[in-house]
């Protein structure tokens, strides 16, 4: 289907503009793994691979780095800002597309993407400002009250409600997911053919029935691709959670306690690393970071490409 | 005795608020019998068999007028149970529709709806249906493959089987063979008629030829109007209406 | 509770469920721009606007350098992204349509859109902030590019995918070249598109934070030299937010309140558009 006139110079010259253009992207790719391989070069050849890894120091005066406890951090987070976020979401996916009467469909769509719009870093002031004293005056001082007996489950809630904390940060992460994965869900609800539901309306189904047994079994390629996809956003959210996570380098199970993760470690000390090791492990950082990410929005490409492929038959 | 199954009276009905789509519609269903539905594009009849089983009631701003009698209750009034009602009259719509599940668990999702869990049950009352709608012999091996990897002439007639399964005791068809090759239409058409006996069938259909195959009774509608309704031969031989007999000689539509 | 009833019921609850949760996204959308909006215009004065940055604790300061540096940031990035995005999309509909490069180049590009935006700062750090030896407001704007080229890549590719092809025949039919014809039909008619991509794009890196902290840093000074640090509003938020004054946290939320409102917006001009186009 594509045609190069090649008799006529012009095109020549651009189609080659563009084509140039389009391969920056692979360029950016390349290249920042090229560099960021390269500066980590130092960190890698005096830490290892596994070592670094798995390692829990992070000591700039010693000059011993180690992932682990940012890892856990990013980790940590992102998994529970999805395990709160995802069910919200759905539920506002089903809302959209099978409750809302027609005329507030629209308003309510333009609703999610604002608040998918809205910029990170305002997410995390206001969660600075505003939530982080909610949680330390309330809800952590209640959810600490409530969970005092409750074996294992205590654990996640011990210590000093100060509202800067795990908690409050994948609570700020959840709310920005939100509107992402709602937006993605809806989409993938709406590919659902009427005439499918029809079908079982018609053999007697009452509505949350369709939704249940038609609808999301017919949607979950796309759904499940948007939920791997808001993990992608997630793991490399910087300002929302820096405001309120502390940057403390540690493994705690306490939900109530500072941490620290790869992106708000680099933001707090990158632009402070004194010494060629510190910022060649931050470095090092930088790059298990981006190998994470690229793998899981992969992943979730995949799943996404998946679907679409099945619904355009 | 031929008794009327439905007997709708006086039918007006208004798409999306002011759309009056149906116009002071009055015909009568013979129980055991299948009845056609015939008329030019955007004349209704499709919207009229929507009223059957209360399909309308799905968008909003749809109004209905008038009583359709299903064995003497009127199921247009807002005391009927419409889930109730969507058991008792089934669907099969032109594209074939299976439910993203497998053969097995596709028949059996309005009898899992009703009630019936016993494995056994599900098991004999799934394998009645395929045979109904003579499915069974070619997807007896593979029950549990998914709906999806069956032909279109196929998945149609899974689709009547899951209609079947329930039971019900009006079968509508919304011209379920137009997406179909002629040899499924033949498949179709032989097994709408062969269910009459037990069920009571309407079929919407463009295809004239298909309508005087198959039915009984034939209603002619245009543009929201039943111009005529009687026996198909006499509908097809000597039509009353001029309308009617300008449209079966291909006049127009 | 005969079946009927418990199917009816489960029903309701599993869809009150639902409702309940659209409110609770709602009710966060409403909160958090209410706060902005609150807190926002009480600091909104015209110091604001018309001032520097004052010594640390000391009150009456502005954020003028932080506004004039915001912009020159991301018109850079724009002059720099948009043309390198649109150019790249127009290859990947026109010339390479169908062909498997086009496929990988799409698909690497959306999940560029969603790279973590830090990783890109150290990137640039690395090849533009170590040889130059110190941060540039230049160094900000590449990295901002880098996150813009990607989106708008993506958004021309599907807007001039959603150009009839029957357009480009009649156009060969009348014997023009390939690039007459995507220069003066395709572009003209995917041209609402791709600008409301445009603005989109805008809106999205005008609210970057990550990428400018160690490629533009920041400056307490009016400046507009591009090749030295460079305020900008969302680092300088960073900042103050972080802060131990009450005169910084006020002067947050009103760069706060000004960066959403822009950011807004941008993004219901761009929608509106694309609703009154294609409607």
């Amino acid at each position: 289907m594509a045609m190069t006139s090649k008799k006529n110079p012009v095109d020549l010259i651009f189609s080659s503009i563009t084509a140039i253009a389009s391969f920056s992207v692979i360029l950016f790719i390349i290249g920042i793994l090229y560099v960021l391989i390269s500066e980590s070069s130092p960190a890698i050849g005096k830490f290892g691979i596994a070592k670094f890894l798995a390692s829990t120091d992070w000591d700039p005066v010693k000059e011993s780095f180690g992932a682990l406890t940012n890892i856990y951090g990013t980790l940590v987070t992102t998994v529970l800002s999805l395990v709160i976020a995802i069910p919200v979401a759905i539920g506002i996916a089903i809302f959209v597309t099978e409750i809302a009467p027609n005329f507030l469909k629209g308003p309510i769509g333009v609703a999610i993407e604002l608040l998918a719009a809205i910029p990170s870093i305002i997410y995390g002031m206001w969660g600075l400002f505003t939530l982080s004293p909610i949680m330390s005056t309330y809800v952590e001082p209640f959810l600490k009250k409530i969970t005092a007996g409750v074996p294992f489950i205590n654990i996640l809630f011990q210590g000093t409600p100060m509202g800067i904390d795990i908690l409050t940060a994948s609570t700020i992460l959840s709310i920005m997911i939100i509107p992402f994965t709602a937006s993605i869900s809806r989409d993938a609800f709406n590919l659902t053919p009427a005439v499918v539901k029809e079908s079982a309306y018609a053999l007697g189904a009452t509505q949350w029935e369709v939704v249940k047994n038609i609808v999301i079994p017919y949607s979950k390629l796309g759904v499940f691709g948007g939920v791997v996809l808001s993990l992608g956003r997630a793991l490399g959210e910087t300002m929302a959670v820096a405001f309120v996570l502390g940057n403390n380098h540690r493994i705690t199970t306490s939900l109530l306690d500072a941490a620290a993760t790869i992106t708000v470690t680099l933001a707090n000390e990158f632009a402070e690393a004194d010494k060629d090791i510190y910022l060649s492990s931050l470095f090092y950082l930088a790059l298990v970071l981006f190998v994470l990410s690229f793998i899981t929005l992969a992943i979730a490409k995949f799943f996404l490409l998946r679907a679409e492929r099945k619904y355009s038959r | 005795m031929d008794q009327l199954k439905i007997e709708v009276k006086k039918l007006n009905f208004h798409y999306a608020g002011n759309i009056h789509a149906l116009k002071n519609i009055s015909l009568p269903i013979h129980q055991d019998s299948v009845t056609a539905l015939i008329g030019p594009s955007g004349c209704g009849k499709t919207t009229l068999l929507r009223c059957f089983n209360r399909m309308h009631d799905l968008y909003p701003k749809n109004r209905y007028e008038g009583e359709i009698l299903l064995d003497g209750d009127n199921i247009l009034s807002n005391d009927i149970d419409v889930i109730g009602l969507r058991s008792r009259v089934g669907m099969v719509f032109q594209k074939p529709t299976p439910f993203p599940m497998s053969i097995f668990d596709n028949i059996a999702y309005g009898l899992k709806l009703k009630g019936v869990t016993k494995k056994s049950e599900l098991s004999e009352m799934v394998e009645r249906a395929l045979k109904h709608s003579a499915l069974w012999d070619e997807v007896k091996d593979k029950l549990h493959a998914s709906a999806y990897e069956l032909s279109g002439g196929q998945q149609q007639r899974l689709v009547i089987a899951r209609a079947l399964a329930v039971k019900p005791e009006v079968l509508l068809f919304d011209e379920p063979t137009s997406a179909l090759d002629p040899i499924s239409t033949a498949k179709i058409e032989e097994l709408a008629m062969s269910l009459k006996e037990e069920v009571t069938i309407i079929i919407v259909t463009h295809n004239m030829q298909q309508a005087a195959r198959m039915s009984d009774w034939t209603g002619f509608l245009m543009l929201g109007e039943l111009i005529e309704f009687g026996r198909t031969d006499k509908i097809f031989t000597a039509p009353s209406e001029k309308l009617t007999e300008e449209y079966i000689t291909g006049r127009f539509g | 509770m005969t079946r009927e009833q418990k199917r009816k019921t489960e029903g309701f609850i599993a869809l009150l469920l639902s409702t309940l949760a659209a409110f609770v996204g709602l009710f966060w959308l409403v909160f958090i721009l209410g706060d902005v909006l609150v807190h926002g215009i009480s600091a909104l004065k015209p110091g604001l606007f018309l001032n520097d940055p004052t010594p640390p604790g000391i009150v009456g300061g502005g954020l003028r350098n932080a506004f004039v540096g915001q912009l020159l940031i991301t018109i850079a990035a724009t002059l720099i992204g948009v043309p390198v995005g649109v150019l790249g999309g127009t290859f990947l509909a026109e010339y390479a349509r169908g062909r498997n490069i086009a496929r990988l180049i799409s698909v690497l590009s959306d999940i560029m859109v969603s790279v973590p935006s830090i990783v890109i700062g150290t990137f640039i750090y690395a090849i533009l902030v170590k040889p130059m030896g110190h941060f540039s407001g230049w160094a900000g704007a590449v990295a901002l590019a880098i996150i813009m080229i990607p989106v708008v890549l993506r958004t021309t590719e599907d807007m001039l995918t959603l150009v009839p092809w029957t357009l480009r025949e009649a156009a060969f039919a009348l014997g023009a070249p390939y690039y007459k014809v995507i220069i003066q039909v395709v572009y003209r008619g995917a041209a609402t598109g791709i600008l409301t991509g445009i603005l989109l794009s805008i809106a999205r890196v005008a609210g970057e934070t990550a990428p400018l902290l160690f490629t533009s840093f920041n400056n307490s000074f009016f400046s507009m030299d591009m090749q030295r640090p460079v305020a900008s509003l969302t680092v300088t938020i960073f900042q103050y937010a972080m802060g131990p004054y009450d005169d910084w946290h006020a002067q947050a939320w009103a760069a706060a309140f000004v960066i959403t409102l822009f950011i807004l917006l941008l993004t219901i001009a761009g929608r509106l558009i694309i609703k009154w186009r294609y409607k």
